[in-house]
């Protein structure tokens, strides 16, 4: 029996900075990082969101696209690198919140940038080897970035979740594939506050080698190439990387242009690719092929082959569009507001 | 900061909104309470409030109280879900000089409280312009 996607649902903050705002304190060439890293601006968590708070709107529009009772979840997994407690889980808030409790199993999960995608592919497993009808897997982020350092042009926020089940399917998942090593290229210790990285060795053999052999290796093994695609989407750091990675593996910039959301919004983090697939099923017809490739640093990828189902045109407007939200009139903040908002500034105890 | 087991006992109206609907008059109540007060009736139906609405009447908040004193200024509104009861929370992700009665909300999952940097976080809802 075909298991996969029976609802999803993205939430993205309606604050923006543009990297112009940010070069300017730091006195660097905003031309150079838009060009160089094809960023205009990124989303930005308010001071009353979080991981838990974007989790649990995204969730709810993915119930409302599935249709079903949240009574049914038999699981529901976070994966997230800002989850808000160190210990405690963000799931049982999200759960308690959209009426999933008490039966059911949760957990929160982390692996840089993957965790998302980790989440959805325990959610689709569960699902698949008949242990529960219906989970939920989650990827979200409010991503940190030093200040003045290079992610702090793209580190931002945003949420998706995907509702997996047997029955009713809008996305059916034919294949997966995960490829993984230990590749020291991004960390944050215990008790940082801000993650560390390799500068350029995040490219090469970290980001580019996941994420190509990852999706190589489920094209092999699928019996597919770029051409059975409709779209692409692939882990989107910067706006940059996606787009060679892309075009190495042989996809058009027709296939990965509307998954492609990191120019406008950033790096959503564990956040990236489940959003990218989001706005990807949101005008995706029945019978469309979607190749998803999530990077996650230290170092991993997941990948999955989904096949539009004839539910998608019921369920797409039942809930906000993802590039609809991404362009619902963003409020911009200067650097001092961003500041204040990410906790930057060093306040009296 | 509210306390925990009172933030943990609310978790249900907090959340999901869930309110109590007098089965003899139809009177809803939120937060839920034991004895109507039109008809004294004590039997109660749980419903979850309508999530949009529309703002009767608000004010914007310049000297916060401690706990809010970095959101200020920020607007606390009356809104009339719709073909409901009346609810009063903050209005977020809107400029406060440009809020209007009659402007159409909706309720969204947000932080409310947090006891400084090491203590809980109190979620609950908060008002959003409607897309």
């Amino acid at each position: 029996m075909e298991v996969g996607i029976v609802g999803y649902g993205a939430y993205v903050p309606r604050h923006r900075i543009k990297v112009e705002e940010i070069a300017q304190v730091w006195g660097a060439d905003a031309p150079t990082y838009k060009k160089g890293l094809r960023l205009e601006e990124k989303s930005v968590p308010s001071p009353d969101q979080d991981v838990i708070t974007m989790s649990v709107e995204a969730s709810r529009r993915a119930l409302r696209r599935a249709g079903v009772d949240p009574f049914e979840l038999g699981a529901i997994y976070i994966g997230s690198e800002s989850h808000p407690y160190a210990v405690k889980p963000s799931g049982t808030v999200v759960a308690e919140a959209i009426g999933a409790t008490p039966n059911l199993h949760c957990a929160d999960l982390e692996f840089a940038c993957k965790a998302g995608s980790e989440g959805m592919f325990i959610a689709l497993s569960l699902v698949k080897a008949g242990e529960m009808k219906l989970a939920l897997g989650i990827g979200a982020d409010t991503s940190q970035g030093a200040p003045g350092d290079a992610l702090e042009y793209s580190a931002s926020a945003g949420a998706a979740a995907f509702i997996m089940g047997r029955e009713r399917l809008v996305a059916a998942c034919e294949h997966t594939f995960s490829f993984t090593t230990d590749t020291p290229d991004f960390w944050r210790r215990e008790y940082q506050h801000y993650p560390r990285h390799g500068g350029r060795f995040t490219g090469e053999p970290a980001y580019f080698k996941h994420t190509l052999s990852c999706a190589r290796e489920l094209m092999k093994r699928a019996g597919l190439e770029p051409g059975d695609f409709k779209f692409a989407v692939f882990h989107q750091p910067n706006g940059k990387f996606p787009l060679t990675a892309s075009e190495e593996l042989g996809f058009t910039r027709e296939q990965v242009q509307q998954g492609l959301l990191s120019p406008s919004i950033g790096n959503t983090y564990s956040g990236a690719s489940p959003l990218g697939l989001t706005a990807i099923l949101d005008v995706a017809k029945p019978g469309d092929r979607i190749l998803m490739v999530s990077y996650g640093s230290g170092s991993g990828s997941d990948g999955f082959v989904w096949r539009v189902t004839e539910r998608i045109e019921e369920v797409r407007s039942l809930a906000p569009q993802t590039w609809a939200q991404i362009k619902d009139r963003p409020v911009y903040v200067n650097y001092g507001t961003y500041a204040k908002f990410r906790g930057k500034i060093l306040k009296a105890s | 900061m509210i306390g925990l087991a009172r933030h943990w006992r609310e978790i249900p109206q907090r959340y999901r909104y869930e309110a109590a609907r007098c089965d003899k008059c139809s009177a809803v109540y939120f937060p839920p309470r034991l004895v109507c007060s039109k008809c004294r009736g004590r039997e109660f139906t749980k419903t979850v409030l309508p999530q949009t609405g529309k703002v009767e009447t608000f004010t914007v908040i310049r000297v916060a109280p401690t706990g809010f004193t970095d959101e200020a200024p920020y607007a606390v509104a009356v809104v009339k879900l719709d073909d409901s009861i009346r609810v009063m929370a903050q209005v977020v992700d809107c400029e406060v000089e440009k809020l209007a009665i009659g402007d159409r909300v909706r309720l969204e999952f947000r932080k409310v409280q947090q006891d400084g940097e090491a203590g809980a976080i109190c979620y609950g809802y908060k008002f959003v312009p409607e897309a």
